[in-house]
């Protein structure tokens, strides 16, 4: 029996989708079964940053309207053999299915996976009230923006209702440099307003995008530090403690002279 | 003879409804037999059958007992048309010893939240931007205050809100509403609280408090300094 985790965020465009195939793909390169399920139907787009749209036959609104099995909806990533997809229907809406069926099918998932990752769409509405039923967890995901905080508190307060467990907090998108100069709210800001455990935080940065065009999550670069937040995120889900990376570069020789030498 | 007993129950039409003044100055009892003639006697009863009317009752100084509300809305239960909104005492809360009490409450008021009290509140905890908090009394908030605060929303114009990091969205005093400066001076760390004076909200350190609310001020430094 496995878990399910929500992957939310209120606001859109904040990396919700980004967030929910990287730290899938980072727990199934551990060793652990993972199901990622696209709850966004009608805007589905787990496929495309996973690189698997051409390998879709059958969708989640066909397991749930018994055109065929749960199994043959699955879509199995092409790099990792324990982690497979769920995708949502790019031809229906969200109201092709209700909250009891989409809590049927995430039991029926836990079954087989250790993980079940949904990925919910953005907004509070009956697309995330649907990708809310049947989580046992959820994540939020949020930019150091005023008016993503705003939503996800909104959205960890609707949780707060929903939920047994309080929600965890993923930070994306920060720039070090930007929050040292005053024109973005720093980690400790965020987490002091949303109140909230944090799971991670995940650099701003260019591959992250480049990643996602090419259909390959960033996990698999090992040196890349978004990829590496998102491994560390992964392993604090499964309950090991990792520090918080520094997310600042490594100073240059000069800097370092210069400190050394007491001008720094 | 020759003195002319003032009435004990006055009623006042407004747009909105009927004001019934009940006078402060003798005993409750009277004024309720008053009361209970004037809405039972048959003669004055026409203008009581008709369409639904908003009641506000006027208190004056008085502040009654939860037994003595109960039966003045037992008196007004005869006549279904009128609907009792509030009781209302200048100044103050119109039951008895409702602002020396305080509940405490605590978590945190996340956006999307109303957070809505009757009496004096002793929130533990945030208040984030587009959260609500309010309260027919006083509204201390131990915390950020960093959404909108609403104290006396009943009409009692003395209710304060302090909060131990004052940065609203809003801020609400009886029927009062203001907005603070757009930019805050980020060196006004501390503990504030907001009050209403000429109409206006004004925020204050919070040492001022004591000089602004006497009452407030602990006696035994009253005594040091007068």
């Amino acid at each position: 029996m496995g878990e399910s985790i929500l992957v939310t965020s209120g606001k859109g465009g904040v990396g919700k989708s980004t967030t929910t195939v990287n730290i899938g793909t980072a727990l199934a390169l551990s060793g652990k079964k993972v199901c990622l399920v696209d709850a966004d139907i009608g805007l589905r787009n787990l496929d495309v940053l996973m690189g698997l749209e051409n390998r879709i036959i059958y969708d989640l609104v066909d397991v749930i309207e018994k055109k065929c099995r749960v199994e043959q909806a699955l879509v199995r990533d092409k790099r990792c053999d324990d982690l497979c997809l769920m995708p949502a229907a790019q031809t229906r809406d969200k109201s092709a299915v209700t909250t009891n069926e989409v809590r049927w099918l995430i039991a029926e998932l836990k079954e087989q996976f250790d993980y079940v990752l949904v990925d919910s769409p953005a907004g509070i509405d009956v697309g995330f009230q649907n990708a809310l039923s049947g989580a046992d967890q959820a994540i939020v995901v949020t930019t150091p923006e005023n008016a993503a905080i705003r939503d996800a508190d909104r959205v960890i307060g609707l949780l707060e209702k929903e939920l047994d467990t309080i929600p965890k907090l993923v930070i994306n998108r920060l720039r070090k440099q930007m929050t040292k100069d005053g024109g973005m709210m720093d980690v400790d800001e965020v987490v002091a307003v949303l109140a909230v455990d944090l799971l991670g935080v995940v650099p701003d940065e260019e591959q992250v995008i480049r990643a996602g065009h090419i259909g390959e999550p960033i996990v698999y670069d090992n040196r890349n530090m978004a990829g590496r937040a998102y491994r560390n995120i992964a392993r604090r889900i499964q309950g090991e403690m990792v520090p918080l990376m520094i997310l600042e570069k490594e100073a240059g020789m000069i800097t370092k002279m210069k400190k050394w030498l007491g001008f720094g | 003879m020759g003195k002319v007993l003032k009435p004990g129950v006055v009623i006042k039409g407004t747009k909105d409804g009927l004001l019934f003044y009940l006078d402060d100055s003798r005993p409750f009892s009277a004024v309720l037999e008053e009361l209970k003639h004037k809405l039972e006697n048959t003669h004055a009863a026409n203008i009581w059958d008709g369409p639904d009317m908003k009641v506000i009752i006027k208190l004056g100084k008085r502040q009654i007992s939860q037994v003595e509300e109960s039966s003045v809305r037992e008196l007004f239960s005869v006549r279904k048309n009128l609907i009792i909104q509030g009781f209302e005492t200048e100044g103050k809360h119109y039951l008895q010893g409702m602002e020396a009490g305080i509940e405490i409450k605590s978590g945190t008021v996340r956006s999307g939240q109303v957070l809505i009290h009757n009496g004096n509140l002793l929130f533990i905890g945030d208040v984030n931007p587009g959260g609500m908090i309010q309260s027919s009394g006083s509204i201390y908030v131990m915390g950020a205050l960093r959404g909108v605060a609403h104290a006396g929303c009943h009409g009692d114009t003395n209710a304060i809100i302090v909060a131990s990091l004052l940065r609203p969205t809003q801020l609400r005093i009886a029927d009062v509403i203001s907005r603070p400066p757009d930019q805050w001076d980020e060196s006004e760390t501390g503990m504030r609280f907001a009050y209403l004076s000429d109409h206006q909200i004004a925020v204050e350190k919070i040492h001022q408090l004591g000089q602004l609310y006497p009452d407030f001020e602990w006696k035994a430094n009253r005594r040091r300094f007068s």
